[in-house]
């Protein structure tokens, strides 16, 4: 019986690997380049909802504030291909020939001292994988030590992704301003826009990706996971068991930031471009939303349902742009209340499919596949609670 | 009483005030290894903040707390349970959604880290732990079922085995046998004196029966202070005691 939770839920097992299908084989057959590469920048998104379920569905924290880290990790990136396409023969035409354009346009003569480091990709490898998290960690720690929690801490985080976009969006000379860090083309002179290039970037998106989902499924199923959950249950009971309750608060968003910065870095390589409009108050909800669909407690979950609500995001805005925020916005209200554990709770043993596929599934079926159905845990754990309270009368 | 005998909780002086509120007042109390202490007293005579204080739950405004002549005041809550000083609740807390087993090897000490907890494995030795503590708490023969689903006084039991597991040299039970049937009583009672055989414990109870049945020694709080100590016998002969008691 040891680890009875790592395959705990079969469901997820199968739902992981049609993923894998899905992602690796079936889209890069169907689609044109063009509609493989929007789909590679959903997956991005998907970072920050594989971390969204660790920290909110796992763990109980809510952060609203999740686009500060993607774009963190988003930044570092397209400053160093920023300075790389910023060449001083590409930009002979400039007064300060050899800085980015838009330092360029605010009279900057020489680059700001935090744009220096990144003219070498390794340090922008290892920032991009850091400084989200870092800072994650200690914004986190500087709260959860405080006993700073629940609504308090997603207001903050919301301010925080207000503030950051804000601070960007105001520093043109700095930091590129509203329009973002734009006109990315190499990467060490590979095109990162070239066809080749797409699909390859594409492919290292997605496995990273399942990189973060394995090691996610991995923190669920260890002690990790557990001592997570109990703090989201009851967190007194776990300090009062010995654990630093505001280290493991603050290592679980500083993990989550890191997908989400992985995630930024992945989106910059793929789309070619980093603004505000990615990091503050809107964008941090939506990626909220998204794992909300998808299941919060569900690292696959959260996946699907980033890729599902983005479909419908392109599809829908496309032919009814000012009708999609009333959508989505419903479709999350509709989520909360009718499916709290999201798409993902549909399809467990004893969720909302496996009931009506008993329910109306032909008697003769059933029994083929009675051997494959799982007893539904909701009724099992009913059964027992009736058998411990008649007990405790006794 | 003096330093020099080496107690294993040594408080003195110990007072919190809640906006001017004096829930704890002037209070000394010292305990010896392997003995069970009781500490009795009416409804919000501050009983439950002492030990809220002593575990660090409530910060102290005045006194000292030396747990194995080491200060505690200041330190932080998984600090003093690292210490050696377990707590249980007034009401049961427990992992409701995970199972007896789950339960207690989340309370083993190894893998508290953040990283300990990431590589921790359910070793032979851990395994062997639980089993033996389950078997002390009469839960053995539920391991696989899920806590919540444990009839009151098992969920008391539980939270004791929790306890257990860390491996306290002080252990803390507020009000353990509250809401348990009378053989539940029995059992917990001679499960306390079995476990105070290699710890101290303070139990804090309402029950006269059941602190006869368990108690070395006993302090009667009322209205923060300290009434009376000593033996079982000593305090219910104490005319301060008998005036609370009866005068209410
Ligand atoms: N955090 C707090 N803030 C304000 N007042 C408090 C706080 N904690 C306890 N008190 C007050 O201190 C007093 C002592 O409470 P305490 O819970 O220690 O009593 P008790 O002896 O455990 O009572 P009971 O037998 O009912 O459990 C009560 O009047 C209570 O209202
Ligand atoms: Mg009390």
């Amino acid at each position: 019986m040891t680890y009875k939770n790592l395959f705990k839920s079969k469901a997820e097992t199968w739902s992981a690997a049609a993923l894998a299908l899905l992602v690796l084989v079936v889209l890069p057959l169907l689609l044109p380049i063009f509609r493989l590469n929007l789909f590679g920048k959903y997956l991005t998104f998907g970072f920050v909802g594989v971390g969204l379920v660790l920290l909110w569905g796992r763990c109980g924290i809510l952060s609203l504030g999740q686009g500060v880290f993607f774009g963190l990790g988003g930044y570092c990136m397209a400053m160093f291909l920023k300075l790389e396409a910023s060449d001083p023969i590409s930009t002979k035409i400039q007064s300060t020939p050899g800085i980015p354009d838009f330092m360029d346009w605010n009279q900057l003569t020489s680059l700001p001292w935090f744009w220096v480091p990144f003219k070498s990709l390794p340090f922008t490898m290892i920032a991009v994988l850091t400084i989200p998290a870092l800072v994650a960690f200690i914004i986190g720690w500087a709260m959860f030590r405080r006993r700073v929690g629940g609504v308090y801490f997603a207001i903050i985080t919301q301010a925080i992704a207000l503030i950051i976009s804000l601070g960007i969006d105001g520093n043109q000379g700095l930091t590129g301003g509203r329009n973002g860090i734009t006109d990315l083309r190499t990467l060490l002179g590979w095109d990162i826009r070239s066809t080749s290039a797409q699909y390859v970037l594409y492919y290292v998106s997605a496995l990273l990706l399942f990189a973060c989902i394995l090691f996610g499924r991995y923190v669920v199923n260890t002690r990790m996971g557990r001592v997570l959950m109990a703090i989201r249950d009851r967190e007194d009971r776990v300090r009062f068991s010995g654990y630093d309750v505001a280290l493991y608060r603050s290592f679980i968003f500083a993990l989550a930031a890191l997908f989400a910065g992985l995630g930024g870095a992945m989106f910059v390589l793929q789309v070619g471009f980093m603004s505000p409009s990615l990091i503050g108050i809107v964008p941090s909800i939506e990626m909220v939303i998204f794992a909300a669909v998808g299941g919060r407690l569900s690292v696959i979950g959260a996946v699907y349902g980033t890729l599902i609500v983005n479909l419908g995001k392109t599809t829908f805005s496309e032919a009814f742009p000012e009708m999609w925020l009333f959508l989505m916005g419903g479709t999350f209200i509709a989520v909360v209340m009718f499916f709290p554990n999201g798409l993902a709770g549909l399809t467990e043993p004893g969720g909302f499919l496996s009931r009506q596929w008993q329910r109306w599934a032909p008697k003769s079926l059933l029994s083929v596949f009675r051997s494959e159905v799982e007893p539904p845990s909701e009724a099992a754990s009913e059964e027992s609670l009736l058998k411990g309270a008649t007990e405790g009368v006794k | 009483m003096s330093e020099e005998k080496d107690f294993l909780l040594y408080i003195e002086g110990l007072g919190v005030s809640f906006d001017g509120f004096k829930a704890v007042d002037g209070f000394n109390f010292y305990m010896d290894r392997n003995q069970v202490h009781v500490i009795i007293g009416p409804n919000g005579a501050g009983k439950t903040t002492v030990l809220d204080l002593i575990c660090g739950k409530t910060k102290a405004t005045s006194g000292s707390i030396k747990f194995k002549n080491k200060e505690m005041r200041g330190l932080k809550e998984h600090e003093i349970v690292r210490a050696g000083v377990g707590r249980k609740f007034q009401n049961p807390s427990i992992y409701e959604n995970l199972t007896v087993f789950e339960n207690l090897e989340i309370s083993h000490p190894r893998g508290r880290g953040v990283w300990g907890c990431l590589v921790f494995q359910r070793t032979e030795d851990v395994s062997l732990k639980i089993r033996s503590v389950a078997a002390d708490i009469g839960l053995l023969d539920r391991l696989e079922t899920e806590a919540g689903v444990l009839s009151h006084g098992q969920k008391q039991w539980l939270e004791i085995g929790m306890l257990l597991m860390q491996e306290p040299e002080l252990l803390m039970l507020d009000e353990p046998v509250a809401g348990m049937s009378v053989r539940e009583r029995e059992a917990t009672a001679q499960l306390i004196r079995k476990i105070s055989a290699q710890r101290s414990v303070i139990v804090i109870e309402h029950d006269m029966e059941f602190v006869k049945e368990i108690a070395d020694r006993v302090t009667v709080m009322h209205l923060g202070k300290i009434l009376a100590e000593g033996s079982m016998e000593h305090v219910q002969h104490d005319p301060a005691v008998i005036e609370v008691y009866i005068g209410h």
